[in-house]
């Protein structure tokens, strides 16, 4: 089971993806999402020398559903600040956010997740892969952004990667 | 009646969040903050569209599509790799004095033309290529 689906997540979302490309389901293109599924963990195995283990699969709904209610908070704050704020009240900000994670998916899962939401887009990953350089919009108090992204965000990546 | 109301909304909604985010581009006053308004009022703006979009399927024609769905993942994966692309060339071209120094490191840009993070996270570097066998079994 093992060699034929080395990694079983890739090919459930793979096999997902293409169901949902197809836009209807049918026996034909339940198969083909099968071979689908089969051949590219497969064929890009060797490009996975470390696959990222998954904990606490719950955690990720909760991740996805906080991620998501931020996105559209965020767009309204960006959107009020961009509107109402005069540029010179404007408080833009370069922070450094010290990373428990270690894993690079994890990485890129908190970054991307940052660059996403609240007036946040993460710029730069520090030499050794503990820091992520992180410019705020509008941060009067950059330590509470730093304190928000490590509680809301990265604790809770951490219980997933773990 | 309630269906076209709730679509009509959902388009209004998207039409004005992009506007806010082009408006930001001008309004902004350096390349770093203008980041922010592109990245942040479109996902809300494209994704008023696709939600009004699967209403309209939903209610007008009776199927559900999910083309929408896949639209969001595949924006959700793209939007923040633009957006760190931008800002790297920003991080290059400008060189701001102000940042935050990283905690016994300094930041990746600074060290041009080596990948120093990646290979710290990821390890040594194995001396034979993996095979897909021996991957696996690792």
């Amino acid at each position: 089971m093992r060699k034929l689906f080395p990694h079983p997540q890739l090919t459930i979302l793979l096999a997902l993806v293409w169901l949902l490309l197809v836009n209807h389901l049918s026996l034909g293109s339940l198969v083909m999402a099968l071979i689908l599924g089969t051949a590219v963990p497969l064929l890009t195995a060797p490009y996975w020398p470390e696959r990222p283990r998954l904990h606490n699969l719950p955690m990720i709904g909760t991740y996805v559903a906080i991620v998501l209610h931020d996105i559209v908070v965020a767009n309204f704050t960006v959107a009020r600040i961009v509107l109402a704020m005069p540029n010179a009240r404007l408080r833009p900000a370069w922070i450094a956010v010290p990373l428990r994670l270690t894993q690079p998916e994890a990485i890129t899962v908190l970054a991307a997740t940052i660059t996403l939401t609240p007036g946040t887009v993460s710029a730069d990953l520090s030499a050794d892969g503990r820091s992520l350089l992180v410019h705020c919009l509008h941060a009067p108090d950059p330590e509470a952004v730093v304190r928000a992204i490590q509680t809301r965000y990265e604790a809770r990546l951490l219980e997933i990667f773990a | 009646m309630v269906w076209d109301l709730l679509i009509t909304g959902f388009l209004v909604l998207a039409g004005v969040f992009g506007l806010v985010g082009s408006f930001g581009l001008v309004k902004l006053p350096d390349p770093m903050t203008r980041l922010h308004a592109p990245t942040k009022a479109t996902t809300l703006g494209v994704g008023g569209v696709l939600i009004a979009s699967m209403l309209f399927f939903a209610a007008k024609m009776g199927h559900f599509s999910a083309h929408e769905l896949l639209i969001t993942l595949f924006l959700f994966l793209t939007a923040p790799v633009s957006a760190l692309f931008l800002a790297k060339a920003n991080l290059h071209h400008d060189r701001p004095q102000n940042l935050p120094h990283p905690e016994g490191s300094e930041w990746a840009i600074l060290r041009i033309g080596t990948d120093t993070a990646a290979e710290t996270l990821a390890g040594p570097v194995p001396e034979q290529p993996l095979t897909p066998r021996e991957g696996r079994e690792t």
